[in-house]
């Protein structure tokens, strides 16, 4: 009982020791801070990558694909079925994306991925990261009316709004239909529009046909100055001519970041928007491939918040892509197709379906990945960086350690003639090591508790204090615009805390023993003579 | 008991402090005639044959050469001596604080210099009171948590807290009986060398010990607070049969024993 009776008037009478902690509470909060910032991105991270890879992916290493996709899932379903929850096929080949901005053409390297409208998003999120709330809920490869949303439906609220989203859709298209006039086929494209999508309910007039001057027309711009119009006399004439404001080439949906580019105070600028135009290079199947191109009509954007991915990712309908490079076997109208997305069920393992899988599959032919496999090195980076911080952080707790030992060592000599006065009362040399160890313990309570709630506080209002600072020093601490989350992201793990917090106290004891034993160990009648 | 001018408002405390009133051990009451010691009755406490000796670097110094001891039932002895005698260790050697290079120690019968280090953290806990020279209060603890720190050594705090009620009122009542009773919530810097040393006594006696050794209780006060302690030794001595063995070097407060004993040399002689 005189344990506690000691230990707590010793916590109320000696700041010092209280001081020596500080450097603990310190570095359990800035462990708890890292730690939750690292949890956040790493979340935020593994929720792009997921949301765009299903749970584990059956690819083919050859650009031609496999053929029979329809067979090959059948298989799959066979070795794994009661694992998996859908399965969509698609077709990823690398592209060239061109489109013009005002006069100039702009060339991008991308991935040109094929999809099954129906079934890709069941198996992966990537509807969610679609710009029209219609085409969240089911994809669509036609140009809808309007209605694109002009805030960002993942951001926070300081989210900077895209005003120009609101004009996107059809209504931007003969806009642009106007300006530039009609678009015959046969100048843009080698074959003629492959899909002619029916115009909107209004019946439209018959455009006026004007002097294609080149895009002329500029963004927020009136359309009160017209250019001059001339009437084309052979406009009836042409059969094949394709009407830009009422018909569409196929729809195709862009990463965000090829049509956009963020400023430095997080607002984005569109450089192009769904209803404009573009043209894609990709090489066919077969040996040699030879180069085709066709156009396609933006329809929407994906915005994963992933830069690597809204930087490269192109999706059109898998049917389109597979007769642009050929891969339709023109006896079964099957056509080859890259790879198959598996989507489990939530409790099943990936690794232990892809081990099957593999087992199953000859691996010259086909490789299958998990979505962690894929994006193995990134994850791996990231946990080295949490794991290196942590220990660093920890070696400051323990650095903090010696200096509880020291300030404890003197307190220990300060009270040498206390402890003579405990022992010759009658006190057990395990009780006088008792009060110390649980001394030490209460100071690891208080400074690790102190430690935990002000990383908890900080956590919570993290994007404030870098508002703070970014306030007081004048330098963005966090900019949008590089890492395209508007916030800080945080994640506080209840397991992670506790490990620290507990951690730490185990440091505060440790530090205590040494000097609990020396009090233990202290002579009586010496202890008493001390001076 | 109490104090003759029964108080209650703290200025009458204060006073009754400052003017050191005497302590009256039974006010109306006519003192026990005391029953004289019997020879043939065992010693209380025995000491045969003892040595101890320290070592100041490489110099062996003999302290105690063959000290013999026997202290009775309710007797009070004193022991006097010159410094470095060796009377403080002698006591610490009673007390089991230390132990001997050579000899016994026997408390009731038993001996006690060689029993576990647990026994002895009981008997000096229990059976064994001690005051000191230098009072050695906690300082942390206030003076009723100074009377109640053996209770709270000896029980673990589930046992203390079922019974703090009893504890507090047996401590409170040493104190009063000491005359502390309006210093019960002080810290012993903020007593005075008679006070601390009358919490001391408190605190030997609140787990009901047979034997209180008392290392040059005086020894830090002057002549008229020491008188006031020595007062309180001796009729706890008369009304309890408490024994009393005390070392001093003061001539005057060791003829107020019962018995003195000179230590010399390392050796006892009777004074």
């Amino acid at each position: 009982m005189y344990k506690f009776l000691l230990c707590w008037r010793y916590l109320r009478t000696r700041y010092i020791a209280l001081a020596s902690v500080v450097s603990v509470t310190l570095g359990v909060a800035t462990m708890i801070v890292v730690n939750a910032v690292m949890e956040g991105f790493t979340h935020e991270m593994q929720d792009r990558i997921h949301g765009i890879l299903s749970d584990v992916v059956f690819e083919s290493h050859s650009l031609e694909g496999f053929p029979d996709p329809e067979g090959k899932m059948e298989q799959i379903r066979q070795v794994a079925g009661d694992y998996i929850a859908g399965m969509t096929s698609t077709v990823v080949i690398p592209a060239l994306l061109i489109f013009e901005v005002q006069g100039q053409t702009i060339t991008r390297q991308v991935n040109f991925i094929g999809v099954d409208e129906k079934t890709h998003g069941q198996v992966s999120d990537f509807n969610r990261y679609l710009q029209h709330p219609k085409n969240r809920e089911q994809l669509s490869f036609d140009l809808r009316n309007g209605g694109y949303d002009t805030i960002d439906h993942q951001g926070s609220d300081k989210s900077k709004p895209r005003d120009r989203m609101e004009i996107a859709g059809w209504e931007y298209r003969r806009i642009l239909a106007k300006i530039k006039g009609p678009i015959q086929a046969d100048r843009l494209s080698d074959s003629p529009p492959q899909s002619r999508v029916a115009s909107a309910p209004e019946p439209q007039a018959p455009p006026e046909e004007l002097e294609h001057e080149g895009w002329t027309y500029r963004r927020g711009e009136q359309l009160t100055a017209k250019p001059p119009e001339t009437k084309d006399p052979f406009e009836r004439s042409r059969p094949a001519e394709f009407d830009p404001a009422n018909e569409t080439h196929c729809g195709i949906v862009m990463g965000i970041a090829l049509a956009s580019f963020r400023g430095r105070d997080g607002t984005d600028h569109f450089m192009v928007l769904p209803g404009d135009d573009v043209k894609v290079t990709v090489p066919t199947a077969g040996m040699p491939p030879k180069i085709v191109d066709d156009n396609f009509t933006i329809v929407d954007f994906y915005e994963s918040k992933m830069s690597e991915y809204d930087a490269n990712f192109v999706f059109v309908p898998i049917r389109k892509l597979q007769e642009m490079r050929g891969m339709i076997d023109p006896q079964t109208g099957i056509g080859n197709v890259t790879s198959i997305q598996i989507k489990l069920h939530n409790d099943a393992d990936g690794q232990h379906v892809r081990n099957l899988l593999q087992a199953a599959f000859p691996p010259e032919l086909f490789g299958i990945q998990t979505w962690r496999d894929k994006q193995g090195p990134l994850l791996a980076a990231v946990h080295m960086e949490t794991a290196i911080l942590n220990v660093l952080l920890f070696m400051i707790i323990a650095v903090a350690g010696f200096g509880i030992l020291a300030i404890f060592y003197m307190i220990v000599v300060e009270k040498t003639r206390d402890i003579g006065i405990l022992k010759s009362l009658g006190a057990a040399s395990s009780g006088i090591m008792g009060i110390f160890l649980a001394y030490g313990l209460s100071l690891g309570i208080v400074g690790s508790g102190v430690g935990m709630l002000i990383g908890l506080v900080f956590v919570a209002h993290i994007n404030e204090i870098a508002d703070g600072l970014a306030w007081v020093t004048g330098q963005q601490v966090f900019d949008p615009s590089i890492y395209y989350f508007q916030q800080i992201p945080t994640i506080v793990q209840p397991f992670t805390v506790s490990w620290i917090v507990l951690g730490a106290m185990a440091i505060a004891i440790m530090a205590s023993i040494l000097p609990a034993r020396r009090a233990a160990r202290l002579h009586p009648v010496e202890a008493l003579r001390y001076e | 008991m109490s104090n003759a001018p029964l108080v209650k408002t703290p200025t009458a405390a204060h006073d009754a402090a400052r003017t050191h009133v005497k302590f009256d051990p039974q006010p109306g009451a006519a003192l026990a005639p005391r029953a004289p010691f019997q020879a043939t009755e065992a010693p209380q406490m025995a000491a045969q044959g003892l040595w101890k000796r320290y070592f100041k670097g490489r110099v062996e110094i003999p302290v105690l050469r063959g000290v013999e001891l026997e202290v009775r039932r309710g007797e009070f002895v004193s022991i006097i001596g010159q410094s470095g005698s060796g009377k403080s260790t002698l006591l610490h050697l009673l007390c089991t604080l230390d132990v001997p290079d050579q000899g016994e120690i026997r408390f009731q019968g038993q001996r006690i210099d060689n029993v576990s280090a647990r026994r002895r953290d009981q008997l000096r806990n229990k059976e064994l009171g001690m005051i000191f020279q230098f009072y050695h209060l906690l300082p942390e603890l206030t003076a009723l948590e100074n009377v109640l720190s053996p209770l709270l050594i000896a029980e673990g705090a589930w046992s203390y807290f079922r019974r703090r009620r009893e504890h507090l009122e047996r401590a409170k009542e040493l104190l009063d009986r000491v005359g502390l009773s309006h210093r019960l919530k002080h810290r012993p810097r903020e007593l005075s060398g008679g006070e601390m040393q009358r919490a001391a006594i408190a605190r030997a006696l609140v787990a009901g010990p047979e034997v209180l050794l008392a290392d040059e209780p005086t020894g830090n006060l002057d002549t008229r607070t020491g008188e006031e302690i020595l007062t309180i030794l001796r009729s706890l001595n008369e009304s309890q049969r408490l024994t009393v063995i005390m070392v001093t070097h003061d001539r005057a407060i060791a003829a107020q024993a019962d018995r003195t004993v000179r230590l010399a040399q390392g050796q006892m002689e009777i004074a």
